[in-house]
């Protein structure tokens, strides 16, 4: 990997473009594949539009032990050689280049739509549909087995239970899944479309809305890159309130998952506990701003809402008797044979197959991978207060439970310490118009996993393009990975145990 | 005579569903909520007879007769069973034989009619329902034949009415083996849990419940309350083994009975309360180990 092939970049960092290295495609192409060969991820990978029919690829790679973002772009028109095939991160993104810009990557093994939009360039398409034809969700060829034995099982995109919409297709041979697919795209709003031309009134509310349950964590990522385009920064007193909304998002969704998990197995008590203790830990969310989903706390420039001494107190109280219900409802989980013997050895991923998709947050920790946005690429008052990460070696759902837990414990502490010593002044400070032709990516441990903005803004410090990669949107194959040789009647307790937003994928 | 002899299936009629409402209320108080009423479920048929069905286009008469049979099937089986002391409707010679098997012909139909909507969803809960109740079967049949040994008698009516507590010193490890393999075989046969988790929302895990998703309407009603008498005729069944309450008093035998089946709707609540389902895989082997109860003991009895 040649240092002239790339810039590197601390996390909310942002450069002139100009500043980021083009490079011609192969070199490109061998600067992602070494990078990724030598322990590197895929953050993003994107394509940018350039100037008339020419675009720029960007491609972001995180380096988990050196903190550091490395950060390459080459020139592309109509095709460029797909890195798939040797890099199967690529995969998706790749994917998502051609549905939007209707560049092809050649050579790519499984060249479908994800999202099922029209090309965002006028009269294009990679699939050659018309511009007049309807394009229909999830109506594409699947991946199928052949054979007298083999059995195709179609869920979704309407499930039985309130969840978002998807489908899954699973081949089946008796019980045993031999291979999922799965599709998305029934959520698609064009958020990131829209976003174009801002920051303008609807920005905030885009971001807050990107996936439902993780409000605070995709708005922090956008106001952290806002920031850092417009230099200003946040008080300490925000940093500090947008760590415990941040934490309390985490706690919620993680204590609600935990109870979901019991609830597929049919475990009653932690999954009634849990469901209570989650609404709890929303309520404290809302003790902050008002809003059980943080709508409206994070803002660019600090925070939209101040806490007095009253409601610090209150924070702490609650805090502490939450700390006791949630202890003791999943220590039954932990010491139910029933409940391990079904978590444990269900739905495992390998170390390898973690690190060959690329996957982040949770479901990576749970394959024993040191990665947490949190310490690696810390921000705002993470990189005053670290929280340690979680990690378990196992990869399977048992790991993946147990790593919430793990979190849920640091969570509380972190927030306690938080509470305790919250810096006192000013909550918000002016924010600034951006900087023209910057560039600046931004990372966010959401509760799922590493959240990624990028903003490029023009001459005029509008945002020229903004490109948001979900968790969810690196996880989704991990799950389809873990059904494989697995009971179809586990895939719920899979699916659960990854908890991937639908929405966050399909923006 | 006549009367009592009717006593029973109208005593069960009335009552029977009553057991998934004290089921459900037990596991309600286990988490912490007041939970549904105890007649949720006659509120629920009462809604669902008022309702019309819907029927797929892709589904034949087999679809429609499904329900009957099982109803039927369940009303037949209430006149064999004695309950509590009260004699059963009729009485024959080889009657266990025909109460075994009267659900293994609502079975049949209920899997024919899951298949008949052409169901990826329901052919796999057909399929578990199908290689189930063959494990069931044996764990079921080798239990009587035990007792059966035991008491000489291949009549249920004739079995209950021989049957004391005085057995239970003579025989107590056969009786514990036979109960607690009929247990497992009433978890199975009425899709609670360990087994099959009947509150789940998710198709993919399902046994039973799967196979009724199409059925609405009056048609989901009977298979209800079908149901809801397979869960009173098994529980039956268990006690009147289990339990030989003969006072002499037919009010205090009946009483002792229903009792009794509170109880075990109670048991049955608590089991669901404690721990999880397990994984589906690992239901043969548990189904095997009832097997294995039933002739333990039939080798004790018949020494």
């Amino acid at each position: 990997m040649q240092t002239s092939h790339f810039i590197s970049l601390y996390n909310g960092q942002s450069v002139d473009v100009k500043q980021i290295p083009i490079v011609p495609i192969p070199a490109f192409r061998d600067t992602i594949l070494e990078a990724v060969a030598s322990g590197k991820r895929i953050a993003s990978l994107f394509a940018a539009p350039a100037g008339p029919d020419r675009f720029s690829l960007y491609g972001i790679l995180a380096d988990d032990p050196s903190g550091i973002l490395s950060v390459s772009s080459c020139e592309v028109s109509e095709s460029f050689p797909s890195l798939t095939p040797d890099c199967a991160q690529a995969h998706l993104f790749e994917r998502e280049i051609a549905e939007q810009w209707a560049i092809q990557p050649l050579g790519h093994p499984w060249l479908k739509p994800i999202r099922f939009h029209p090309c965002y360039r006028d009269g294009q398409d990679a699939w050659n549909r018309k511009k007049e034809e309807a394009i229909a969700p999830c109506v594409v060829d699947f991946f199928r087995v052949n054979g007298e034995e083999i059995h195709e099982v179609a869920v979704g995109p309407v499930h039985a239970g309130i969840i978002e919409p998807g489908h899954f297709r699973f081949q089946c041979h008796g019980e045993t899944v031999l291979h999922l697919e799965i599709a998305l795209g029934y959520q698609h709003r064009g958020a990131e479309r829209a976003l174009v031309a801002g920051p303008n009134k609807k920005t905030l509310p885009i971001m807050q809305t990107l996936a439902g349950d993780t409000t605070i964590g995709h708005t922090l990522a956008y106001c952290h890159l806002m920031e850092s385009l417009s230099g200003v920064t946040a008080p300490l007193r925000a940093q500090s309130l947008r760590g415990m909304a941040l934490e309390l998002e985490r706690l919620a969704n993680h204590t609600g998952d935990l109870g979901a998990l019991a609830g597929d197995i049919g475990y009653l008590p932690t999954a009634s506990f849990c469901g209570r203790i989650r609404g709890d830990f929303l309520n404290l969310t809302a003790l902050l701003c008002g809003n059980r989903f943080g709508r409206g706390l994070v803002c660019p420039g600090g925070v939209g809402f101040d806490i007095n001494s009253g409601i610090t107190e209150r924070l702490a109280q609650r805090l502490a008797q939450l700390k006791k219900d949630v202890e003791v409802a999943t220590a039954l989980l932990w010491n139910t044979p029933s409940v391990l013997a079904r978590f444990e050895d269900t739905g495992a991923i390998s170390p390898q197959t973690c690190q060959d998709l690329g996957l982040v947050g949770i479901a990576a920790r749970a394959c024993g991978m040191e990665m947490d946005c949190r310490f690696t690429f810390p921000s705002g008052i993470y990189s005053f207060a670290q929280i340690p990460v979680s990690s378990w070696p196992t990869g399977d759902v048992f790991a993946r439970a147990y790593v919430r837990w793990l979190e849920i414990q640091k969570s509380i502490a972190f927030l306690q310490d938080q509470i305790a010593m919250c810096p006192q002044g000013p909550v918000r400070t002016d924010s600034n118009t951006p900087r023209p032709n910057h560039f600046c990516v931004s990372l966010v441990e959401g509760w799922r996993g590493e959240i990624c903005h990028v903003g490029i803004t023009d001459s005029e410090g509008s945002l020229l393009h903004y490109k948001i990669t979900d968790p969810s949107f690196h996880n989704w194959m991990g799950l389809a990975m873990a059904l494989r040789n697995q009971q179809i009647s586990d895939f719920p307790l899979c699916n659960k145990s990854f908890n991937l937003s639908y929405c966050g994928h399909d923006l | 005579m006549t009367a009592l002899k009717l006593l029973h299936p109208l005593i069960a009629l009335a009552a029977a569903p009553l057991l998934p409402g004290v089921i459900n209320r037990t596991k309600a108080l286990f988490a912490g909520r007041t939970g549904q009423p105890v007649l949720q479920l006659y509120y629920d048929l009462w809604k669902l007879l008022r309702k019309g069905a819907v029927y797929s286009r892709s589904t034949t008469w087999i679809f429609r007769l499904g329900p009957m049979i099982g109803i039927s099937v369940a009303l037949l089986a209430l006149t064999i069973l004695p309950f509590g002391g009260l004699p059963a409707a009729i009485r024959f010679e080889g009657d266990l034989i025909l109460f075994a098997y009267l659900f293994g012909l609502a079975r049949f139909f209920t899997i024919v009619m899951a298949l008949d909507t052409g169901s990826s969803f329901e052919g796999m809960g057909a399929a578990r329902e199908a290689t189930f109740s063959t494990l069931c079967e044996p764990a079921l049949l080798i239990g009587l034949a035990a007792i059966t040994k035991y008491t000489g008698s291949v009549s249920l009516s004739q079995m209950f009415s021989s049957l004391r507590f005085s057995d239970w010193g003579q025989a107590g490890p056969a009786f514990i083996l036979v109960g607690s393999a009929l247990l497992i075989v009433f978890l199975t046969e009425n899709s609670r849990m360990p087994i099959d988790d009947p509150n789940t929302h998710l198709e993919l895990t399902m046994i039973h419940e799967v196979m009724i998703l199409d059925h609405s309407g009056p048609d989901l009603a009977l298979i209800l309350y079908a149901a809801a008498l397979k869960l009173w005729l098994l529980g039956t069944l268990l006690i009147g083994i289990v339990v030989p309450v003969h006072s002499g008093h037919p009010a205090l035998d009946v009483l002792i009975a229903v009792l009794c089946m509170a109880l075990l709707a109670v048991l049955v609540g608590i089991i669901e309360s404690s721990m999880a389902r397990i994984r589906l895989l690992h239901v043969p082997a548990l189904l095997i180990g009832a097997t294995t109860l039933s002739v333990l003991a039939l080798v004790l009895t018949a020494r």
